[in-house]
């Protein structure tokens, strides 16, 4: 007795995303390698449709015996996160083709990964959970190392797979624990029962588990590797969407499975994100290769939304999403930069071979400033109002000391983010770079206008939906 | 309310001209050989120039719709923003002229860079524009988290124009600028967004009314002051200044001596003394010892200076010690001479260090040892000298003059050792700027090269000469400025009092 209505209100973007990967495993089948060519667009086309749906059905509904629910808070999530795949799967085509590695396999694996991430967010039950959370990890695994002829993107590959596969097996240990104490699967029946030490170790390792897929410290050592090792455009996809999707994860869990407890882990979430801060601050101040740069900046942008997190639901899920949705946007746009900058011999990675973009390529250069001021924090841009409002939830919520901390590691971060600045405006030119296929300049100009610029104009509009959103969670 | 947003167009009149300036160079670039690059430099310059005086009209006008008689904030628009953020602009008497005083200056400082910036002159351009925007939106912003955007997104554009067209050292004092103003300025957030959870807005006037706890007083009081100590900058925090000025261009020193440091003051007087007056009270006597440790320490240090910027850098420091002598006296004499100093200041240090650019330009370097004499060859440079020497001196006639007495008679009657201690640095003041007029322009010529150095040139006299007449201007008749400020010391006293 299927209601298929009902369906389509919980799961309608799965649904569509599992149709459009099976028929993309088919017509490679077919097609053979005549689908190599138009697979990046069907998988974008795939995506966007996923978002779309999701838009439709916004209000989300429950299916399949409570196995899984969606509400406008997952909703929302899952609009940006597949929007974002999708450009993160439009602007890989020219880089893959350079690289003679545009095979369809990349697209249909962001679909199963965007699949993963669809799953995690509609999830109501522990099983949902993880099937959801093997099903991005599998695919994502396979897309660090989809450049397998080279050394750094199969060592990427296997150092995500081996760490991924313990920290899937912690977040299964503590889903089994609890599930042993409370004798059931589904977040109602869990957020029903009491807490028993069991339990908070159940938890415990739950969110040792989460916060592997986050990067947040002290689980984060992979990040800066596989972000390097891994080819620039997963790199990208990597930040953006399924970071956005996994982080939003973490609070429905905090906040609907754990939300009686919310005492027991705010400690826990704080520390995890006051370390983040710290190690992702620190961290990139040494880096000379931009993809590790980005790959600690990334790890602290995630201790920031942490810090909504540890806000709890009334106050932070509202600014998480903020912070979020401008974060992926950013980080995209960060990577998309990187992208676009090549030199006969290879990609630019170093970060002194940036030098002088602004005497060469002005536009691209004022459009990367942009981003970098805007994800470093500083007004006028769109950023500073992310972390505005996470650090307003953190300070209604009396969390004085971790706001300190995210105070100290704007300052500090500000010392790579100017750097970076530094090297484009001040520095003499390099290289002259060449000119590179459009998508990628228009992914980087986008980016920088609307998390940038849009965001500061409109941002009453976002906080408006964002909080709409938020209200989804029914706290 | 209603009507034409005369300052939303104001402050944001340069931010469009620099975007138009961007798409005319984009549309145009390609064609770049060297001369060509040079002229469409000086076409950009033009444009600047166009627009930075259209923005002082627009200011004009701005001033003639200000009613002096009204106390409270003017020409207010008002719009909701993000949750309670509004975007809301007004002005008193006291914003109104900061930003005539803005307006004023930044065309003087692009006609100042016409023969002294060269390379990436579109990109100058741009800088200063964007720059005015965020100086005027300073001063026009009437809450705080839109005044603290404008405070903190200033420092970009200055950083770049240290960075890219600063001395030899320009990257280190451009992060040294840049860090210290940061610093100070989160610690002014935590501040701003812990005020704007209080009391549920973030508007002036409700945050003027609101009574925040004396305890908590003290900590917002620290971290407020903790921002503007560094922009004004008051010593012990005043050290990036000296590099900050040495290594930025001519126009750089200008607006930063000019507008910059004053958004220190200015922050004093809208937020330190109405919003926490108890705290205020409790601080007085440490700022009044370090408003005198700055005035008398820096002027030694000013003495023994050898490069003819950091003696003018230094000077500004010991000059806006007055400025924090002034404000923190609570009576009406002495935030009206407070306001005036910071207005008299501009002027005057802006063209100190316009005229320092002046030989700079011909003799590349600021080493007052390699001057000497240039009274035999530049009268008109040395006549103009001489009267602005005079002025920061404090010589009555001239504005200098008023703002340091106003400032010590509000001083004396809170406190008659900070008022001695200010005197002191009035006579400091005196010798080291006639020492440093004596060995460069009087004497006999030792340096050959200076034997064929020419007088200033007509654009140099445009901008200097405005700023003279000014400066002589308000030294007789301060009362100009007197009843544009007065209603907003009043009101900033009587709020104060509890009123």
């Amino acid at each position: 007795m299927l209601n298929f209505t009902a369906m389509t209100y919980a799961i309608g973007p799965e649904l569509w995303l599992v149709s459009a990967g099976l028929v993309g495993v088919l017509l490679g089948a077919l097609m053979k390698d005549a689908f190599n060519g138009i697979s990046f667009k069907f998988g974008a086309l795939a995506l966007f449709g996923a978002a779309a749906i999701a838009a439709m059905f916004y209000v989300g509904g429950e299916a399949f015996n409570g196995l899984v629910r969606t509400n406008t808070f997952v909703n929302f999530a899952k609009i940006v996160a597949f929007v974002i795949g999708g450009l993160a799967l439009v602007m890989s085509e020219g880089f893959m083709k350079r690289h003679g590695t545009a095979r369809y396999e990349y697209a249909l694996l962001t679909i199963f990964a965007a699949l993963g991430m669809g799953m995690i967010l509609s999830a109501a039950d522990l099983m949902t959970l993880y099937m959801g959370v093997e099903t991005l990890s599998l695919s994502s695994y396979v897309l660090a190392a989809f450049h397998r002829d080279s050394a750094r993107s199969s060592e990427a590959g296997l150092k995500y797979f081996v760490l991924g596969a313990l920290a899937s097996g912690m977040l299964l240990y503590g889903a089994s624990l609890v599930y042993g104490f409370t004798g059931t699967t589904s977040f109602e029946g869990i957020a029903g029962s009491d807490m028993s030490i069991g339990m908070m170790f159940g938890m415990v390792l739950m969110i040792v588990g989460l916060a592997f897929k986050i990067s947040a410290a002290p689980m984060h050592v992979w990040t800066p590797d596989v972000y390097e090792g891994a080819p620039t455009p997963v790199g990208a996809f990597f930040s953006s969407a399924p970071k956005m999707a996994s982080i939003v994860v973490f609070a429905n869990i905090m906040f609907q499975v754990f939300g009686e407890a919310m005492d027991q882990w705010q400690l826990i979430v704080a520390i995890i994100a006051g370390l983040s801060m710290i190690i992702g601050s620190f961290g990139a101040l040494t880096q000379t290769n931009i993809k590790r740069l980005l790959g600690y900046s990334s790890i602290a942008n995630v201790g920031y939304a942490l810090v909504a997190v540890a806000a709890g639901p009334q106050l932070g899920a509202g600014p998480l999403l903020i912070f979020m949705t401008i974060y992926a946007i950013s980080s995209l746009g960060l990577f998309a930069g990187v992208l676009a900058m090549r030199r006969p011999g290879g990609m630019v990675e170093g970060i002194n071979e940036l030098g002088g973009l602004m005497r060469k390529r002005p536009a691209l250069a004022i459009a990367l400033s942009i981003l970098v001021w805007s994800v470093s924090g500083l007004p006028p841009f769109g950023g500073f109002f992310g972390k505005l409002a996470v650090f307003q939830a953190g300070i209604e919520a009396g969390l004085i000391p971790l706001t300190i901390i995210l105070v100290v590691a704007s300052v500090v971060s500000l010392g790579y983010y100017l750097r970076l600045i530094k090297i484009m405006w001040f520095d003499e030119p390099t290289e002259r770079f060449e000119t590179i296929d459009g998508s990628v300049t228009l992914v980087v100009m986008a980016s920088a206008l609307i998390a940038g610029i849009l965001f500061m104009f409109f941002i009453y509009q976002l906080g408006w939906w964002t909080d709409q959103a938020a209200l989804g969670l029914g706290a | 309310m209603g009507g034409f947003p005369i300052l939303s167009a104001l402050t944001f009149m340069p931010l469009v001209g620099a975007m138009l300036i961007m798409l005319v160079r984009a549309a145009t670039s390609g064609s770049s050989s060297v001369s060509e690059a040079s002229t469409s430099g000086r076409t950009a310059l033009l444009a600047g120039l166009v627009i930075s005086g259209a923005t002082f009209i627009a200011s004009i006008a701005a001033f003639s719709a200000f009613d002096y008689g009204h106390s409270g904030y003017q020409l207010v628009e008002q719009y909701p923003w993000y949750k309670s953020i509004t975007y809301k602009l007004g002005v008193d008497g006291l914003s109104m002229s900061l930003i005539l005083l803005t307006t004023f200056l930044t065309p003087i400082c692009l006609l100042a860079s016409w023969n002294s910036i060269n390379t990436r002159v579109t990109e100058y351009v741009v800088a200063f524009l964007v720059l005015e925007t965020f100086m005027i939106g300073v001063f026009t912003a009437m809450d705080l988290v839109l005044f603290y955007i404008f405070f903190e997104a200033g420092l970009i554009p200055m950083f770049l124009i240290i960075g890219i067209w600063g001395g030899k050292d320009k990257i280190y004092a451009a992060f040294k600028f840049f860090l210290y103003t940061l610093l100070g300025s989160l610690l002014m957030l935590v501040a701003v967004v812990y005020m704007y959870v209080a009391a549920g807005s973030s508007d002036f006037e409700v945050l003027e009314k609101f009574k925040f706890a004396p305890e908590v007083q003290i900590w917002l009081w620290l971290a407020f002051v903790a921002s503007f100590a560094v922009k004004l900058p008051m010593w012990p925090v005043h050290t990036w200044l000296p590099d900050a000025h040495v290594q930025a261009p001519t126009a750089g020193s200008v607006v930063l001596a000019g507008v910059l440091l004053k958004m220190g003051g200015y922050g004093f007087l809208r937020f330190s003394l109405p919003m926490f007056p108890d705290a205020s009270h409790f601080f007085q006597p440490w700022m009044f010892a370090l408003a005198v440790a700055a005035i008398v320490y820096t002027s030694l240090v000013a003495w023994r200076q050898t490069d003819m910027k950091k003696l003018i850098a230094y000077s500004s420091v010991a000059h806006m010690g007055f400025v924090t002598l002034g404000v923190f006296s609570f009576n009406e004499i002495g935030i009206q001479g407070a306001i005036f100093q910071m207005l008299s200041h501009g002027l005057i240090s802006g063209a100190l260090f316009l005229i320092v650019g002046v030989v700079y330009d011909r003799m590349h370097t600021r080493e007052i040892a390699a001057y000497g004499g240039l009274v035999h060859r530049m009268p008109v440079y040395a006549t103009l000298f001489m009267l602005f020497t005079m002025a920061n001196v404090g010589l009555p006639g001239t504005s200098g003059f008023i703002g340091e007495i106003l400032t010590m008679v509000g001083g004396f009657q809170a406190s008659t050792w900070a008022a001695a201690g200010a005197a002191l640095g009035v006579i400091f003041s005196a010798v080291y700027m006639l020492t440093l007029y004596r060995r460069t322009v009087f004497g006999e010529i030792t340096n050959p090269e200076l034997n064929d150095i020419k007088d200033m040139n007509w654009i140099e006299l445009i901008c200097i000469v405005p700023l003279a007449l000014l400066t002589i201007l308000f030294g007789i008749a301060p009362n100009l400025i007197f009843n544009l400020t007065e209603a907003s010391a009043l009101r900033i006293l009587s709020m104060m009092a509890g009123g």
